[in-house]
């Protein structure tokens, strides 16, 4: 096993782990920082992102308006003080991007040009097209080729933390090219992994987010919070589970049943008239929306097609000039994977998993309970998103936070006594032959069987909607898969060069802790709240028992064990979380 | 018009090579049942879950947009993800990596290469005084926008570097995606740098090594056009040669 000694490893090249590898190398020039990723940074998943990230630009808008849209979204889940801090600093990281070269859109005097989103009061969704997360992530990445000292290693996967003294020490890495494993020895790891949306058979998210950050953090006792909480994003194509972006109903797009009825008015969300209007209608938050969708099927309004029911997102009415111009991706895909040109059909769509709003807990400083542990980004739970995110506010979260964790971890390293490695070695050498065993593995269930069974049982008991018989059955489900892992899984493949089969059966492992976190901390929440929708006898909001973020702790080979933690509530004490209504119409630009 | 999912089979033939146990590469083949919204990159997760779990290639966004997928298929470099079975049918497909790179292990290739010549071109705004965020965003109208815009769309996915004969003669060549990323900092309203990289662009290995056969550009599925950047920047390698570049002050054709 080769050994590097860094000072600061940065686990994942997604936008937050970018961030953070500048942000850090920015801070202290001195400073040795390792940017490890199991793909090329420009490949990540922020690559997908489309509609847009958040940041305060217009007159008629202001930081309150975007802390009580991220707080009301958020069903008065969110830590307010890490949203206040998040709200202050995402418009200067906006402009930090521009200046990177990111190429926002503009109007026509060449100022930046913002759009609505679900859920906000006011434009101030910053867009490039409808990609992005793609512009986003290859400016950071093309950005941070300005800076050589930061050293990469792509296409290397980080298996496990080590941890000594209560401090964390680095990390074993695989260098998939090779099968080589690496300990990359430091005083700070900050954890850049993104989510976990992959447990979820039909989801949006790309083949690589499959949480495995968070199981190596869960995995070395630091809890994982608000994991019950996770977004089905109301419009992916079915089957394949693409992302029609909210952006579509931010330029205008409308939902419609098998009649024709735009739907969304009989739950709450309407009136139609006047239209556009914030908030509202089409322009609600996506945990209404997904719900809608359940309740039109339930009733058989929907539509059937080959990989499930879907219903109409229609852009028709913006005619062929806008939907080209301003959604040019969309266009795209709804024309090669669906087969649908949006300019002439509706596109059919239906909810699929989407973000995971829990993660790797920390406070707002991105920190975590482990001296030395950082995390940033979509793996983790700094506390702005509550019960129910934002569209466009985690493009915002991974810079914001990103730059956060760097100069902490900077900090951190530059302030913290030297340490000896008595155990590092040993620990990274127990973690090799651990995985070394699982490629070994000519015997058992192959990891696809698993992997559906997790996935189904997954959208079964802790969908849009949930019951307590629902979720027991998931989460004994799980725990029979745990089994059944540990009991073998046989591999085909055991070739140290380039293995993905072997990195599939050690991501299937994260994945199933990371389920369970996610289904117990469902099972536990009597209540009804933002994502964490039941129908059985909890469907309210319940603030005297549970205005409190579940934290999910590994418990051996038992099922996790779920306690709780005051929510920070600085300016804006509980209300009724209210859309539709009346409102004023507006002008989309 | 939604599209037909009634099951039927196709071969597929992968190029197999496993540097630890083969001298040289071989073909596997597969009869693989697929329905007519089923991608090639679908039909390769169906031969890796259910058929050999041993045949090796990238994916990551299965949606055109993360660059990881390029394979060739029947001998064109294409996006697997964004190339769909019943097109061939009821042919065979043949799988293989992208041409003109080492091949690490099945259809992966290493693309070690292509990112030292991103590096070398500067990808990044270069400016020359350092603009505070206090100050906010640059202005840049929308014609600005689009005079760099469809370089900006490069996904790196090196299906023109597999297209392109002069790198498959000489990989010292900067290449199509690298120089029409070269150009699109180049045409950028809000860079100063392109000075900085005229030394690439004037290189033998730059925009001179394109004898515009212009495939790359044929196989981009981004429409990024990079024979066109090469080709713009061989008007101004020529202009910074005379000098003309220095004399206007600036960053030459857009
Ligand atoms: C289709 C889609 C559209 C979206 N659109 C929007 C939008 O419009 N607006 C918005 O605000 N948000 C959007 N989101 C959410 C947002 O894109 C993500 O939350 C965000 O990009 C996550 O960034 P990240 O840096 O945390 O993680 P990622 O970009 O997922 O990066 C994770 C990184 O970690 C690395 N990694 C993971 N595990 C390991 C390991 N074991 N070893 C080594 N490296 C590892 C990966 O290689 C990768 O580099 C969208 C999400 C999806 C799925
Ligand atoms: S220019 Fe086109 S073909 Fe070449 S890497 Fe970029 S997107 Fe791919
Ligand atoms: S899988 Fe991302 S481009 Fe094909």
């Amino acid at each position: 096993m080769e050994v590097i000694k860094v000072d600061i490893v940065v686990v994942g090249g997604g936008g937050a782990g970018l961030r953070a590898a500048i942000a850090a190398h920015v801070a202290d020039p001195q400073l040795k920082v390792a940017l490890v990723s199991k793909v090329v940074p420009m490949r990540s998943h922020t690559v997908a992102a489309e509609g847009g990230s958040a940041g305060v630009i217009r007159s008629d808008d202001s930081l309150a308006n975007h802390f009580d849209d991220t707080v009301s979204g958020g069903d008065w889940l969110c830590d307010q003080d890490a949203v206040q801090y998040f709200v202050e600093h995402c418009t200067a990281e906006m402009v930090q991007l521009e200046h990177w070269g990111c190429p926002w859109s503009r109007k026509d005097d060449g100022s930046i040009n913002v759009r609505f989103f679900g859920g906000m009061k006011v434009q101030r969704t910053w867009f490039a097209a409808d990609k992005t997360g793609f512009h986003i992530l290859h400016t950071l990445f093309q950005t941070s080729l300005k800076y050589p000292a930061i050293q990469r290693f792509d296409e290397f996967f980080v298996v496990d933390l080590v941890v000594e003294d209560g401090r964390v020490r680095g990390v074993l890495a695989i260098e998939i090219a090779t099968g080589a494993r690496f300990l990359l020895e430091s005083k700070a790891v900050i954890l850049c992994t993104g989510g976990a949306g992959r447990v979820y058979r039909q989801n949006t998210n790309a083949g690589i987010v499959t949480g495995d950050g968070m199981g190596m953090a869960y995995r070395h006792g630091v809890a994982l919070r608000d994991m019950e909480f996770v977004q089905y994003h109301p419009t992916a194509l079915a089957g394949s589970g693409i992302l029609i972006t909210e952006g579509c109903r931010g330029e205008g797009g409308i939902l419609t049943n098998k009649h024709g009825y735009r739907y969304l008015q009989d739950y709450g969300l309407g009136p139609l008239d006047p239209w556009p209007r914030p908030k509202a209608m089409e322009l609600g938050p996506r945990d209404r929306l997904s719900q809608a969708f359940w309740h039109e099927e339930q009733k058989g309004n929907t539509i059937g097609s080959p990989h499930g029911h879907v219903v109409h997102l229609d852009l028709r009415h913006l005619g062929a000039k806008k939907i080209h111009e301003r959604l040019p991706l969309i266009t795209e895909v709804a024309k090669t994977f669906a087969g649908i040109n949006p300019v002439t059909h509706p596109i059919p769509v239906r909810p699929a998993a989407h973000y995971t709003m829990g993660g790797i807990a920390s406070n707002r400083h991105t920190e975590t309970s482990l001296a030395g542990l950082y995390v940033a980004g979509e793996c983790s739970s700094v506390g702005i998103h509550g019960a129910n995110r934002l569209g466009s506010n985690s493009l915002a979260e991974i810079v914001v936070f990103g730059k956060v964790a760097g100069e902490r971890a900077a900090a951190y390293v530059r302030d913290v006594p030297e340490a000896g490695s008595r155990t590092i070695r040993q620990q990274a050498e127990a973690a090799e032959q651990r995985v070394l065993e699982l490629m070994g593995g000519d015997r058992g269930e192959r990891i696809a069987t698993l992997r559906n069974e997790m996935g189904d049982s997954m959208e079964a008991g802790i969908g849009i909607f949930r019951s307590a018989s629902g979720m027991q059955a998931t989460c004994d489900k799980l725990a029979q898969l745990r089994e059944r892992y540990h009991a073998g899984i046989r591999l085909d493949d055991h070739s140290l060069s380039f293995n993905t089969e072997w990195l599939t059966a050690i991501e299937l492992g994260s994945m199933l802790e990371v389920a369970e976190a996610v289904a117990h901390s469902a099972l536990q929440r009597k209540e009804s709240r933002g994502a964490h929708v039941r129908l059985d006898d909890y469907q309210t909001r319940d603030d005297e028992n549970f205005l409190k973020h579940s934290l999910a702790t590994r418990n051996g080979d038992d099922p996790p064990h779920i306690g709780y933690a005051p929510v920070a509530i600085t300016t804006s004490p509980p209300k009724t979380r209210s859309y539709g209504g009346a409102g004023q119409q507006v002008v989309l630009t | 018009m939604p599209i037909d999912t009634t099951t039927r089979t196709i071969e597929i033939e992968c190029l197999r090579y496993d540097p630890q146990t083969d001298t040289e590469p071989h073909f596997s083949s597969y009869q693989v049942p697929f329905s007519d919204d089923m991608s090639v990159l679908e039909g390769l997760q169906y031969i890796k879950d259910q058929l050999d779990g041993s045949l090796t290639f990238r994916w990551s966004c299965r949606m055109a947009i993360c660059g990881s997928c390029g394979q060739e298929v029947n001998g064109v470099p294409v996006l697997s993800c964004h190339t769909f079975l019943r097109d061939y049918f009821p042919h065979k497909l043949r799988i293989e990596p992208l041409n003109n790179f080492p091949i690490i292990r099945d259809l992966v290739i290493d693309q070690n290469d292509f990112l030292d010549k991103l590096e070398s071109v500067k990808p990044y705004l270069v400016t020359k005084l350092e603009k505070p965020l206090a100050a906010g965003p640059h202005l840049q109208t929308p014609q600005q926008l689009n005079r760099y815009y469809a370089y900006s769309q490069c996904i790196n996915c090196l299906l023109c570097y597999a297209a392109c004969p002069q790198y498959g003669l000489n990989s010292d060549f900067t290449g199509p995606a690298a120089l029409a990323l070269l150009h699109r900092y180049n045409a950028d309203s809000r860079d100063q740098g392109w000075q900085v990289r005229a030394e690439v662009i004037n290189a033998d290995a730059g925009v001179w090594g394109c004898t515009l056969v212009g495939y790359c550009s044929e196989v981009c599925p981004k429409a990024v056009d990079p024979a066109h950047a090469i080709n713009q920047n061989k008007v101004n390698s020529a202009m910074d040669f005379f000098g003309v570049l220095k004399l206007m002050n600036k960053g030459g054709t857009e």
